[in-house]
């Protein structure tokens, strides 16, 4: 029964969802976006439930002395300052708006801007011309470096153009030729889940 | 006589119908738009001897107009009149026409062919994988050397780091993500390895800590189960970063799993990994994310392998069977896109019709 009852509800919901792709009728098309107001509502939910564990994981760390247990006094002062200054002066203007502005943002931020050196550092190992494939995508990331920066046009008029080839036609042929494929391997889960082939998603299970 | 022809000469055509392919509660409008009006203003009125109600105002480019604020099947009378500096011109009255709801959306059929093509071939392929036929699948360099990473890291004693990507559970990436998890936490808890599953979404890790605790019970380790090793960190994208990073800087896990739906973070993610000289393995369906692992990573999950990772762990003929249906689907779409292709050199056009979907 632990193991039926939701391949019943996977079952019944999902190809209710399918059905309801095809047919206009009003009933279906209510139906299915009720289905998604009740996920919306049990995400709201969710979030007392992700706030619970936190405080759980944090509070163990600190009471067995864990190592960096003292980084997770920080993380609870923080999670209390957040909320109390929340709850308090609402979320526009007042603390909270300053903590959001000048702390969560910033740090964001940074971590963002990290991107910029590993993707130098990536490209640096990807485009070592050490097998015929590597030497094509060497050559085609110069072109395109080159091609999409003012000095590539007055080098030859022709980079830009060729740059909007190489991204147009190639590139794109590549990329829908992946989504494709994994289009297709998106209906096949989907079948092995409706069916309750595929079960390892709500705690595992053979056929 | 002769002004009266030259009115309905000048007045705007317009037609009336109901739209197809909808619930019936709406009706569509066309006409021939004229350069010389600014505007369009429709009218509609439910008996010809009703006053018309102005119910909208159109720029001078509309063509069409879809009214989705009628009743299915009450009749409707319609009347569009064209604004310019030469004055107004109204068409002629259209109607009446009221909208039918339709009971299929024939605009889809071509979709539901194509579905129903790829469930038969997946479904005769599972078919023949229960009557004990031996189905060949082809070897997936990446899900074939989880198992290899996962030993690697039980053999240094250091833990197995599990990324199922920062979005929610209602994304196919991260539902693919955790039916591999489940394949994965077996063999750790087989191992006795530890496994960290940081998430990013509340409902990602309640499902998570199921998963990981019933592949140890299945394996017969449930002693093995940390519930506070699949623990929520932060719903923010860039938190969640630094976090994972923190463990594995920290931590040093020696096999790092990237499954699931990925933005900007991949790459912060995937070098950060390789700094720590951890063997990767990374999949996910976004091409724009792709290249950064596929530079970064040991091993890339490439689109539809993902899908099939969990299948691919678990060996049973039936999802093997599976497998086999959907590359015999893939088959049969990559015939027809060729096709497809030479139709339109040609410009024959058949496959491009069918396959349309306006």
């Amino acid at each position: 029964m632990k193991q039926t009852l939701p391949l019943i509800i996977v079952f019944g919901f999902g190809f209710f969802v399918i059905v309801a792709f095809f047919i206009p009728l009003r009933g279906f098309q209510d139906a299915s976006q009720t289905f998604e107001t009740w996920y919306t509502g049990v995400i709201a939910f969710f979030v007392f439930v992700g706030i619970f564990n936190i405080v759980k994981v944090n509070v163990n760390k600190i009471q067995r002395r864990l190592r960096d247990w003292q980084y997770s006094i920080m993380l609870l002062f923080f999670l209390v300052l957040m909320m109390t200054a929340g709850f308090v002066g609402g979320p526009d203007g007042g603390l909270f708006d300053y903590l959001f502005e000048h702390m969560q943002i910033p740090l964001g931020a940074t971590m963002f801007s990290l991107l910029a050196f590993f993707v130098a550092s990536a490209a640096f190992r990807a485009f070592r011309a050490r097998t015929p494939e590597a030497t094509l995508l060497l050559i085609a990331a110069v072109l395109v470096m080159i091609g999409r920066v003012p000095v590539g046009y007055y080098v030859w008029h022709g980079f830009p153009d060729l740059v909007e080839w190489i991204m147009n036609v190639p590139n794109t042929a590549a990329k829908r030729g992946i989504l494709f494929g994994a289009d297709l391997g998106l209906i096949s889960m989907a079948l092995r889940v409706l069916l309750g082939i595929e079960r390892s998603y709500m705690g595992g299970g053979r056929e | 006589m002769l002004l009266i022809v030259l009115v309905i000469a000048n007045q705007i055509a317009l037609k009336a119908f109901d739209t197809p392919n909808d619930d019936g509660s709406s009706i569509t409008l066309e006409w021939k738009t004229d350069s010389k009006f600014q505007f369009y203003e429709i009218f509609r009125a439910p008996n010809l001897s009703d006053e018309f109600q102005k119910i909208c105002k159109l720029d001078g480019g509309a063509s069409t107009y879809v009214d989705a604020q009628v009743q299915s099947g009450v009749q409707y009378y319609y009347v569009v009149k064209g604004l310019g500096s030469d004055g107004d011109t109204p068409s002629e009255t259209a109607g009446p026409v009221s909208g039918a709801a339709q009971i299929f959306n024939l605009g889809r059929i071509n979709i539901a062919i194509c579905i129903i093509i790829l469930f038969a071939a997946i479904i005769y392929y599972i078919t023949r994988a229960r009557r004990g036929e031996k189905l060949f699948v082809r070897k997936i360099p990446g899900i074939a050397a989880m198992e290899e990473a996962i030993g690697r890291a039980t053999e240094m004693g250091k833990p197995v780091l599990y990324v199922p990507g920062i979005m929610d559970i209602d994304e196919p990436e991260t539902i693919a993500s955790m039916s591999i998890l489940g394949r994965v936490a077996e063999k750790t808890a087989e191992y006795g390895t530890p496994l960290y599953v940081p998430t990013s979404k509340a409902m990602v890790m309640s499902m998570a800590q199921q998963v990981v605790k019933e592949a140890a019970i299945r394996v017969g380790r449930p002693d093995w189960f940390n519930i506070d090793n699949v623990n929520y960190l932060t719903d923010d994208q860039f938190g969640y970063v630094s976090a994972v990073d923190g463990i594995m800087v920290r931590e040093k896990p020696a096999t790092n799993f990237y499954l699931g739906k990925f933005y900007a973070e991949s790459l912060i993610l995937a070098e950060t990994g390789f700094s720590t000289g951890a063997i990767q393995i990374a999949g996910t369906a976004l091409p724009d994310q792709l290249p950064f692992f596929v530079a970064a990573c040991d091993y890339t999950l490439i689109g539809e392998e993902l899908y099939a990772a969990s299948a691919y762990l678990s060996q049973e003929p039936v999802q093997l069977g599976s497998l086999k249906g959907q590359d015999v689907g893939k088959l049969i779409f990559v015939v027809v896109v060729i096709l497809g292709v030479l139709d339109r050199l040609i410009g024959v056009d058949i496959i491009w019709q069918l396959f349309s979907t306006n």
